[in-house]
């Protein structure tokens, strides 16, 4: 397999008035040619951000450290003249908010050609035409009517297909899904699900799906990896992790989802509040809301690691015995 | 869009009535009337002027002949300076007057809007700090002061340019009273471009753009510059009006043949037909400005239109 993105100690720190926040922290991961990684953590982990950053969209006053090499050039610090002629044609991204991710006030069909106007060097006739086939292809009824639509004439779902389209028209070679269902009603959600896994395999793009949901997780995902913190704590393939997880915070995740086969009691959230970015705790950043949390985790970080030598999943916990969840009191 | 300009024409009828009545009656609370004078009029001829004005009839009567005579297209007599009526008084002030604050208009929008990007673009550097101060002295200082203050810096210190009056077809007379109607026209305008320039930078859709690898100046071109306007749309209204209001003032501090120079006097000497007048004619200007800026706005935000 080949690697299309190689991340390599990326941090993200925002300066504020006074001090700092760090909302990624030496985070290393990389994607494969076609497939699909989920990136999980809760509100806070720095998932979005992380993935923001490697896209040049941190606001102002954020800064960016590391290495995000796509192919063999780094995206980090990265001239913005430079950065503009590779996103949006071989890294594309998707947003949480379909309905204020598309202007309101130019037409849809605008808004996709000018992608192929600057990237492919197409005039504007062929450029609306291919933009109204691909409106075809992510699923929108009459899309040579619809073009000519200004976003708010549409629904929900049907502008997040509109930004699926938009994102996917220079064939990307990777797609970043930031929370892409978490505005939409559960049935679009399925449908856009089947969309992505459809679309990208068509096109060859790896896809990076950025989540708190783990029933998106494990509808489409190959790989996953759990950050917490602003660290990757855990990760490898979606069944490993979801039947067997490592790490505590791992575990925790998955029992605070409902599950649709077990009776609907109340659901065991996760004890504590994610923590403060500014004020990291010392040693593992979860341990005040671990259950298996022992002298070292106060003192120490751990790495991420494998969990086995020469395994591919790797974790980031000292703790080795069992993970039972009937531990947690 | 054309059902939506009819619409809007046809609302603005109820207003300019109501506007008329109000200025009407309002005008007659105040104390006076148009022959007060030092020299108190013999009665006879104090009555006779009265009748001929109609100010002998009750107030309700005089409305409707006022009324009246508006729908045919008069806009009523001088009662001061006789032979003299408002269509006069419009022939031969509104056009220096419609000049100056168009080109004071013009000139305003166009500094105020650029001024008004580079500053939201340079948030919290020099030329943002820069912009502040311009507006803040706009604002701040009247325009009669501003009026003296430059007409003694650039009139008599310096000598640059006329401290005042009128020379046919010469710029140079207009320059400092431009200025003066033009400075805090532009310094609001940028103010407002300035704060809806930067929440539109801050939007979805802008980092939307921005992912699309556009390039700055296509983002700010297309995605920002056009919905950062509606706010600034909804004040060029406002803000002409003001300025045809405003250089009444400055046309008497200069000393410029516009309406100002008839209009004040006039309003000193409680000449009803002359104030009432140009009232009328200044709301009908608004109410025509506010329509245009409607339509703009309808065709900036394509959700006005179907309200």
């Amino acid at each position: 397999m080949t690697k299309v993105l190689d991340v390599q100690d990326l941090s993200v720190t925002f300066a504020l008035h006074e001090s700092e926040v760090r909302a990624v922290n030496n985070l290393n991961f990389s994607l494969e040619a076609g497939e699909t990684l989920a990136v999980v953590g809760e509100s806070g982990s720095g998932k979005s951000q992380a993935f923001l950053s490697i896209m040049g969209l941190l606001a102002k006053n954020g800064s960016t450290s590391g290495k995000a090499m796509l192919g063999d050039v780094n995206l980090v610090g990265m001239e913005k003249s430079k950065l503009d002629r590779i996103r949006g044609k071989d890294i594309a991204m998707i947003f949480q908010d379909p309905m204020t991710s598309l202007n309101p006030s130019l037409k849809v069909k605008t808004q996709l050609a000018e992608v192929l106007v600057k990237h492919r060097g197409f005039d504007q006739r062929q450029a609306e035409k291919t933009a109204v086939e691909m409106l075809e292809r992510v699923g929108i009824p009459e899309p040579a009517k619809r073009a000519n639509a200004y976003p708010h004439e549409m629904s929900g779902g049907m502008r997040q297909r509109v930004m699926i389209a938009m994102a996917l028209l220079c064939q990307p070679k990777i797609l970043i899904a930031d929370e892409p269902t978490t505005a939409l009603d559960v049935t679009v959600q399925a449908q856009m699900l089947d969309l992505f896994k459809t679309l990208t395999d068509d096109f060859g793009t790896s896809l990076v799906i950025i989540t708190h949901d783990l029933g998106v997780v494990a509808g489409v995902a190959d790989r996953m990896m759990v950050m917490y913190g602003g660290r990757a704590v855990e990760t490898g393939n979606v069944d490993e992790l979801f039947y067997d997880p490592r790490h505590p915070y791992t575990l925790g995740l998955l029992h605070s989802t409902p599950h649709i086969a077990k009776r609907a009691e109340r659901l065991d959230p996760i004890q504590g509040l994610p923590p403060s970015l500014e004020h990291l705790p010392k040693g593992c950043s979860f341990n005040p809301r671990c259950a298996f949390c022992f002298d070292r985790c106060l003192e120490e970080r751990p790495p991420l690691a494998p969990v086995e030598p020469g395994s591919t999943r790797q974790k980031a916990c000292f703790y080795e015995g069992p993970l039972k969840y009937g531990k947690v009191a | 869009m054309l059902s939506y300009a009819f619409r809007r024409v046809l609302s603005a009828i109820p207003i300019a009535l109501i506007a008329v009545t109000i200025c009407f009656f309002i005008l007659r609370l105040a104390p006076g009337g148009p022959f007060d004078g030092e020299r108190a009029l013999p009665p006879t001829v104090l009555a006779n002027l009265r009748a001929h004005y109609n100010l002998d009839q009750p107030l309700i009567t005089q409305y409707f002949l006022y009324i009246g005579r508006l729908l045919q297209g008069d806009l009523g007599p001088s009662m001061v300076i006789d032979g003299f009526n408002v269509s006069d008084l419009i022939r031969i002030g509104f056009p220096f007057t419609l000049t100056m604050a168009l080109s004071a208009f013009v000139i305003a929008t166009v500094i105020g809007l650029l001024a008004g990007m580079i500053a939201a673009v340079n948030q919290n550097k020099w030329p943002d700090y820069i912009l502040v101060l311009a507006v803040m002295l706009g604002v701040v200082v009247p325009n009669f002061l501003m009026a003296a203050l430059l007409q003694l810096w650039f009139g008599v210190y310096l000598g640059w340019l006329p401290a005042g009056g009128w020379v046919t077809g010469s710029i140079a007379h207009l320059v400092l009273p431009v200025t003066v109607l033009a400075w805090p026209h532009a310094a609001r305008i940028s103010r407002l471009m300035r704060g809806s320039m930067i929440e539109v930078l801050g939007t979805n859709y802008v980092r939307t753009a921005r992912s699309k690898g556009l390039g700055e100046r296509l983002v700010l071109a297309r995605h920002a510059i056009k919905p950062a306007l509606l706010p600034v749309v909804s004040y060029l209204g406002p803000g002409l009006s003001y300025l045809l209001t405003g250089s009444l003032a400055v046309e008497q501090i200069f000393g410029l043949p516009g309406i100002g120079k008839y209009f004040v006097q006039a309003a000193l000497n409680r000449d009803y037909g002359i104030v009432l007048g140009t009232t009328i004619l200044y709301m009908f200007i608004i109410l025509a400005l506010n329509l245009i800026v409607d339509l703009i706005y309808a065709w900036l935000d394509p959700k006005v239109r179907y309200r």
